[in-house]
């Protein structure tokens, strides 16, 4: 079966900036790769240009094996993109926007019913309008929207910003159940930490080219410097040190995107952390 | 392409009734023109009376402007075009269901702007028929072609200005035809006015043919 | 009118490293434009007689005509070569059509001007609700509006597609106002006033009009290909700016404060080397171009 996605030297432009100015990239197919990179260099882009929202202007772009140079139209029913924005009608219900993305995307309602239910939506929250939703409830409607399509391919621009712990978990839980059920899975995420238990391989990004960084085990990118906020999860020492970012306090749910995350001692010991009393899963 | 063009005008026609922009904003606008007309045009001598059909066609087309607007102002707001475009609906659907929704909304502004004119410009319809068949063709033509200059414009920063800019001289036909229609009611000389209601209906069709199939290309450039 | 450097007198092709859109050809075209004028206008104003009903004043439909023909010529080219881009999806056409938009709407508003002009001392007023006029002054708004979505930003593609849908329409709206605006004003049998603007055309009276409709179109050719030129090294420059940009992108992520490596411009480096900068907006290139090797490479002009 083909790749999921081929791009070999693709430039894809954002109006009249090249945005992707050549990037190499192969995924095969029931993969999960975590996008990483600092910002500005392209992790978004992408990601949408994956979904066939931008030209590839030059260069080679196969998605799920269509052809974006010739119709970037026909990938975007097998893709699920979720981006920055809601992309819901503030003035529906969460009934109503799932109810219909999901005629629109010709889903099962059983599958739109379930997604609903997964994410924590069910019950009253069903018939609040979504303006009236707190930024991470909006965020899971958004994303049982995706789950409701059932794409091949999933696009998750940082799938875990401003979600509580529990709606983490089950956002990995839905990933990994997905690429079971044979989907491939990008994520880009500023969430190091738990994007690496997630993803089976790691891409870095920088300034519209994807750095040739050896592919194989969940590796951080090296630059132990500059732009990256949280810090990488080195090999097993004694203590994971490097960040001097983190401290062992309870995270604070409220914090909405790119905190570091929790120490975790890699021999699978659980550092609780949460005041809620869940623990962390290791790998 | 018709079940999501149903979709996508019930959609719409929900999201009016949740924010109601149409009903408290656009209808008092609606009668706010009448009246301004009024301020500007002696209303004892006579003129209103006389003028009432082209009076109440530029009322038509300055609500048509706004209601076109706002339906687009939707689908900007959080990146609900780039929803719409990973959507998998059709484009002509959504095309054609936009129009609906909006055909239905001018319909109702309409019928509010004929109450209006008749109390306030003391003018009571003629020619029943006549009236209601070039109001269905002309609110047809202006759906249909203010939801493909709407598309074009949607995204865009300028679009409050360029919208009606590219409109309304795509819509002068629509305009001198149904108030010539309007006249010929009025005036209970019904056979000068269907004429101009077949260029009415040539309009309409010829723009929603067109629609369909530009809405698609113009929907991924914006 | 003819502003061109001493310099390429060889070759008709602007791919010798053009500073300007002057060819050869063009240069005679012009001359032989020039002097068609010169005629045209002793035949107008000189030799041909007077009309018996409107006295002088009548001189300015060999003014008023041709501008009229190259107005509603260019409306149409903008729509045809729309056509053709959707079909063909060639950037020759597209070009075309912005060249023919730019041209029509001068033409339009000069239409409108001299219209107006021959108006006063005829009808004794600036305008007349004349259908040809109103169809005219529509032209110019649907002309005008063509232009603001040209100049919309965006990358060269989209605005191309989205000019090509919006000009496919000039044509048949001209022609739906026009039979609207007909049909409307021949209902008012009471404007008598219409029938002075059909003088009565003696033969040299018809010579000079179809002499200097002639010319006007040579004219019009003339600024045609000028401006077609134009359009298409500014789209060159777009697509020189474009590697520049892409090659500056990947820059950023190397060593900062280098210089782009592999830029097309060899010599003068217009953009200032600020890698580190994620800047959207390209590096607006100085006046004159001096990425004069890459648009060699790529300027096939046919007039």
């Amino acid at each position: 079966m083909e790749p999921a996605v081929h791009l070999r030297a693709a430039v894809s432009l954002l109006g009249r900036f090249p945005a992707l100015a050549g990037v190499d990239l192969d995924v095969a197919r029931g993969e999960i790769v975590l996008l990483q990179g600092p910002n500005g260099a392209g992790k978004s882009t992408l990601l949408r240009t994956l979904a066939g929202l931008h030209p590839v202007v030059s260069g080679t772009a196969e998605v799920l094996g269509h052809d974006l140079r010739r119709d970037r139209r026909s990938v975007r029913r097998q893709v699920g993109l979720l981006g920055h924005a809601t992309m819901l009608y503030d003035e529906l219900t969460v009934a109503d926007n799932i109810r219909f993305w999901a005629r629109a995307a010709h889903a099962d309602p059983v599958d739109a019913e379930a997604a609903v239910v997964a994410l924590g939506l069910g019950g009253r929250l069903r018939s609040v309008a979504v303006s009236r939703l707190s930024a991470g409830q909006r965020r899971r409607a958004s994303i049982a929207v995706l789950v409701a399509r059932r794409p091949e391919l999933w696009l998750l621009d940082e799938p875990h910003a401003g979600l509580d712990a529990e709606a983490r978990d089950t956002v990995d839980d839905l990933v990994r159940r997905a690429v079971t059920a044979g989907a491939t899975v990008m994520v880009a995420s500023h969430e190091l930490e738990r994007a690496h238990a997630l993803a089976g391989r790691v891409v870095t990004i920088t300034s519209g080219v994807i750095e040739p960084a050896p592919v194989v085990e969940p590796a951080p990118v090296v630059e132990p410097a500059p732009v990256v906020e949280a810090a990488p999860v080195v090999e097993p020492g004694p203590v994971v040190e490097a960040a001097p970012v983190v401290e062992p306090a309870p995270v604070v749910e409220a914090a909405p995107v790119v905190e570091p995350g929790p120490v975790v001692a890699p021999d699978g010991a659980p550092v609780p952390t949460e005041t809620t009393g869940g623990t962390t899963r290791v790998p | 392409m018709f079940r999501d063009a149903l979709a996508v005008a019930g959609k719409d026609l929900r999201i009016e009734a949740r924010s109601r922009v149409a009903l408290n904003q656009v209808a008092p606008f609606a009668l706010l023109v009448l009246i301004l007309f009024a301020f500007a045009l002696d209303p004892d001598s006579g003129v209103l009376h006389s003028a009432t059909p082209g009076l109440y066609w530029v009322a038509v087309l300055f609500c048509a402007v706004l209601a076109i607007q706002r339906a687009f102002a939707i689908e900007s707001a959080d990146a609900n075009q780039d929803a719409l475009r990973l959507s998998g609906l059709e484009p002509a659907g959504i095309f054609l269901g936009k129009m609906l929704a909006i055909c239905a909304q001018l319909a109702a502004l309409e019928v509010l702007l004929g109450l209006g004119v008749v109390v306030l410009y003391n003018s009571p319809p003629t020619g029943w028929l006549l009236l209601v068949v070039t109001c269905v063709a002309a609110t047809a033509g202006i759906a249909a072609a203010g939801t493909l200059y709407g598309v074009l414009a949607a995204g865009l920063r300028v679009r409050e200005t360029l919208l009606p800019l590219l409109l309304l001289p795509v819509l002068a036909p629509v305009l001198i035809g149904s108030t010539r229609a309007f006249e010929a009611a009025r005036n209970s000389t019904p056979s000068q006015g269907w004429p101009w209601v077949g260029l009415l209906v040539v309009f309409a069709v010829g723009y929603t043919v067109f629609g369909a199939f530009g809405f698609g290309p113009l929907l991924e450039e914006s | 009118m003819i502003s061109q450097p001493a310099q390429d007198d060889r070759g008709a092709d602007v791919a010798d490293g053009p500073s300007g859109t002057g060819s050869r050809g063009t240069r005679i075209l012009g001359l032989v434009v020039l002097a068609g004028i010169a005629l045209g206008a002793y035949l107008a104003l000189v030799s041909s007689p007077p009309d018996v009903n409107m006295g002088d004043s009548v001189r300015l439909i060999y003014l008023h005509v041709p501008v009229v023909t190259v107005a509603y010529l260019a409306c149409g080219l903008v729509t045809v070569a729309s056509v053709m881009y959707l079909w063909k999806k060639s950037a020759w056409w597209d070009v075309t059509a912005a060249a023919s938009a730019e041209i029509g709407l001068v033409f339009t508003c000069l239409t409108l001007v001299t219209g107006a002009i021959w108006g006063k001392p005829t009808w004794g007023t600036f305008w007349v609700w004349d259908p040809r006029l109103t169809a005219t002054a529509m032209l110019a708004l649907l002309l005008f509006g063509y232009q603001a979505v040209r100049h919309l930003p965006g990358d060269p593609t989209s605005r191309a597609r989205r000019s090509a849908i919006v000009g496919l329409l000039v044509l048949p709206n001209v022609f739906l106002d026009n039979r609207a605006v007909t049909w409307w004003r021949s209902l008012h049998q009471g404007t008598t006033i219409l029938n002075t603007l059909q003088p009565k055309i003696h033969d040299q009276m018809a010579f000079a009009l179809v002499f200097n409709i002639f010319v006007g179109l040579l004219l019009a050719a003339w600024l045609m290909i000028h401006r077609w030129r134009l359009a298409w090294l500014e789209q060159q420059v777009e697509v020189a700016e474009l590697d520049e940009a892409i090659a500056e992108r990947r820059a950023e992520g190397a060593a900062p404060g280098t210089p782009a490596p592999g830029t097309p411009t060899p010599a003068a480096t217009p953009t200032p080397a600020t890698p580190t900068v994620a800047d959207p907006t390209p590096a607006t290139p100085t006046p004159a171009s001096p990425t004069p090797a890459s648009t060699s490479a790529r300027t096939e002009v046919q007039p």
